[in-house]
């Protein structure tokens, strides 16, 4: 139990390329934000208040992918600023939606969408962290779920464990009393080769998955997708379903990849 | 005619299909929350229901492997086949917390979790279903280690079972000897009795509570046609098994052929998503987490389903012991069908279909038993 003088441990929040979304998840926690405040110091977290303290820190959360060479540079004085580094959503933890690049030529994209391109700096490729620097957990999500945050937050300033299933949606998905979207409605669903932590929301409400929280941890592509092809889906469609928020991470990108490319 | 002496336990009356709506009636006046057969998300559920309205009435089902359909057919309470979930998380809860440890001066103190039990009374068990309840009783009330809120929540409950009238395509209780027609552990056991000139159904009674229940509907004596009739329904759905699983030497079958190459090609069509273990009716493990808050003031042990098709379910030291898929698809399918015997002196498997229908790849249980059998007569 922690003692009144105790100094409490030092919070930052980062940010690399992302939509901030999983940052605001945690000032999202609405009923437990008093709770976490008076526990650990906020220490550095932009998105909520321009005051800003000097690490190190005890824990650092990152949010976002590696795009640019200023951001690669800028992670390693991160990594060395804390003793724990946690990533936070899918571009922290695959490389985002913002990964499309890297299966084509960037500069396709820059001559596009900026008027004069010369001004951008960046790299040809969107990359998780753990590809830079060395990540002692990741926590998956488009956005990440807030109370999933909260635990391992929780986890890491006690120093335990994270209570953060790597299993299928579809076990929380029967749990929550769900009925199989795929099997009573035909509804193609990436629910059995994607990871849990969502509570199952898009089947809940009739829809099928479609892999926000990235693979689960023994993802069955092939079996997947001759089950998506069974019910009706394309072979672009599948290409395309396994391109969105974890487009990078491999067994989507494999798997991708073998129902042709973006350009088909 | 009425009569007030259908209240013995083994006694059955006949209760017109008008005055159905009095068997939940009388169940709700007894306290019971009556969970029955219901329409959600495209598929028959089992869930809390106020009223007879929303039963499935007129509803059946097509299932087939991967594939489950509602369908339109006649006027039966109880036309549909098994339900998409058994009533096993009503009876043992997907998630709990077990207990909660609270900090004080002293150190932490054990504080039990305070909650109301529900009074269910289930409406629809079939006899598949019937045997699954039996079967979880052996392992979550084992009076060594009894599971409380299972016993608990078991003692509570009011079972009204249902003879089955049709046998879906995915059914095969009659190879497992669970069905299709309930034989014990009910409290009222109904059949529907259609034809062109009735609608009604034969009440039998299994139990003191159910005695009680039946006293107060209007039952009419069964006929020895009444009874003769709820036999021919029993029969010809045991006719009609949609699947068979020969059980003979099913256990050495397969506890002889870890190394079979049908495990590695079911291995290829399995997606590992546990959906299986989740929609059967007797599986039971479960992981148990340690959870703290932010202030470090209050710990809760928390219970939840586990399953054997997650890789974290066999990590031990150093890693999961069973990192592949052939060795998870293995240990299900002999554990259900095989070790469950040495384990429980029983097989795991009451046949009702329900990995069949509700895996989404499709993979049938009864033709990878099948498919083993036959390579080896081939040799």
């Amino acid at each position: 139990m922690k003692k009144a003088n105790e100094s409490r441990p030092k919070l930052a929040v980062w940010k690399f390329a992302s939509c901030d979304g999983c940052q605001l998840s945690i000032l999202d926690l609405e009923d437990e934000l008093l709770a976490l405040a008076s526990e650990i110091e906020i220490a550095y977290f932009l998105e909520a208040t321009q005051t800003a303290s000097d690490g190190p820190y005890d824990l650092s959360l990152v949010e976002g992918s590696i795009t640019t060479a200023q951001d690669l540079e800028r992670i390693k004085t991160v990594r060395r600023q804390s003793k724990a580094l946690v990533t936070i959503g899918a571009c922290a933890t695959s490389g985002g939606i913002q990964a499309l690049r890297n299966f084509r030529d960037v500069n396709d994209f820059l001559a596009v969408v900026y008027a004069d391109p010369g001004y951008i700096d960046t790299l040809a490729t969107s990359t998780p962290i753990a590809d830079h620097v060395a990540v002692d957990f990741e926590l998956r999500g488009c956005p990440v779920n807030k109370y999933q945050l909260l635990e391992v937050v929780t986890a890491f300033v006690f120093g335990r464990k994270p209570m953060i299933a790597a299993h299928s949606v579809c076990m929380e998905c029967k749990m929550r009393g769900n009925v199989c979207v795929t099997v009573a409605q035909g509804i193609p669903c990436l629910g059995p080769v994607t990871q849990a932590g969502c509570g199952a929301i898009c089947p809940a409400y009739d829809r099928g998955c479609y892999g926000c929280y990235g693979p689960q941890d023994t993802p069955a592509m092939s079996a997947m997708t001759d089950v998506l092809d069974a019910h009706g889906m394309s072979r672009r469609d599948i290409q395309r379903i396994l391109s969105t928020f974890n487009a990078n991470a491999t067994p989507f990108l494999e798997e991708s990849q073998r129902h042709g490319t973006a350009d088909d | 005619m009425k009569t007030d002496a259908i209240a013995q336990i083994g006694e059955s009356g006949v209760l017109a299909r008008s005055d159905f709506a009095k068997l939940l009636s009388t169940l709700q006046d007894e306290g019971y929350a009556v969970v029955g057969p219901t329409i959600r998300g495209g598929a028959v559920v089992y869930a809390e229901i106020d009223d007879e309205s929303e039963l499935p009435i007129g509803w059946t089902d097509e299932q087939e492997a991967g594939t489950y359909r509602l369908k339109r057919s006649g006027v039966a309470l109880f036309g549909y086949v098994a339900g998409a979930q058994s009533w096993k998380p009503n009876l043992f809860q997907p998630q709990r917390t077990l207990w909660t440890a609270r900090g004080n001066a002293d150190g932490f103190v054990i504080e039990a979790v305070a909650e109301d039990m529900p009074r269910q009374a289930f409406l629809g068990v079939r006899a598949c279903e019937l045997k699954a309840i039996s079967i979880q009783d052996h392992v979550l009330a084992d009076p060594a280690n009894p599971e409380s809120d299972y016993v608990a929540r078991r003692q509570e409950s009011f079972i009204v079972a249902v003879n089955c009238a049709k046998a879906g395509a995915t059914c095969f209780c009659v190879s497992m000897d669970a069905g299709p027609g309930v034989e014990a552990g009910y409290d009222l056991a109904l059949t529907e009795l259609i034809d062109d000139v009735r609608h009604d159904f034969l009440v039998e009674i299994g139990s003191p509570r159910g005695a009680s229940i039946a006293a107060r509907l209007p039952l009419t004596t069964a006929s020895g046609g009444d009874i003769d009739a709820a036999e021919a329904v029993v029969s010809e759905t045991a006719a009609g098994m949609g699947r068979t699983l020969n059980t003979v030497g099913l256990k050495s079958l397969l506890q002889d052929n870890p190394d079979h190459a049908q495990w590695d090609d079911v291995a290829a069509r399995c997606l590992s998503c546990g959906n299986c273990t989740f929609a059967c009716p007797t599986c039971f493990c479960h992981s148990t987490e340690d959870v703290t808050t932010i202030d470090g003031e209050v710990a809760e042990r928390q219970q939840r389903w586990d399953s054997c098709f997650s890789l974290d379910f066999s990590y031990i030291r150093g890693g999961a012991v069973r990192p592949g898929v052939a060795s998870r698809y293995r240990q299900w399918m002999t554990h259900k069908l095989a070790n469950w015997f040495d384990q429980f002196g029983e097989s795991g498997c009451v046949g009702c279909g329900r990995c069949i229908t509700w895996c989404p790849s499709g993979i049938d249980i009864t033709a990878e038993a099948a498919a083993i059998r036959d390579s080896l007569r081939e040799d």
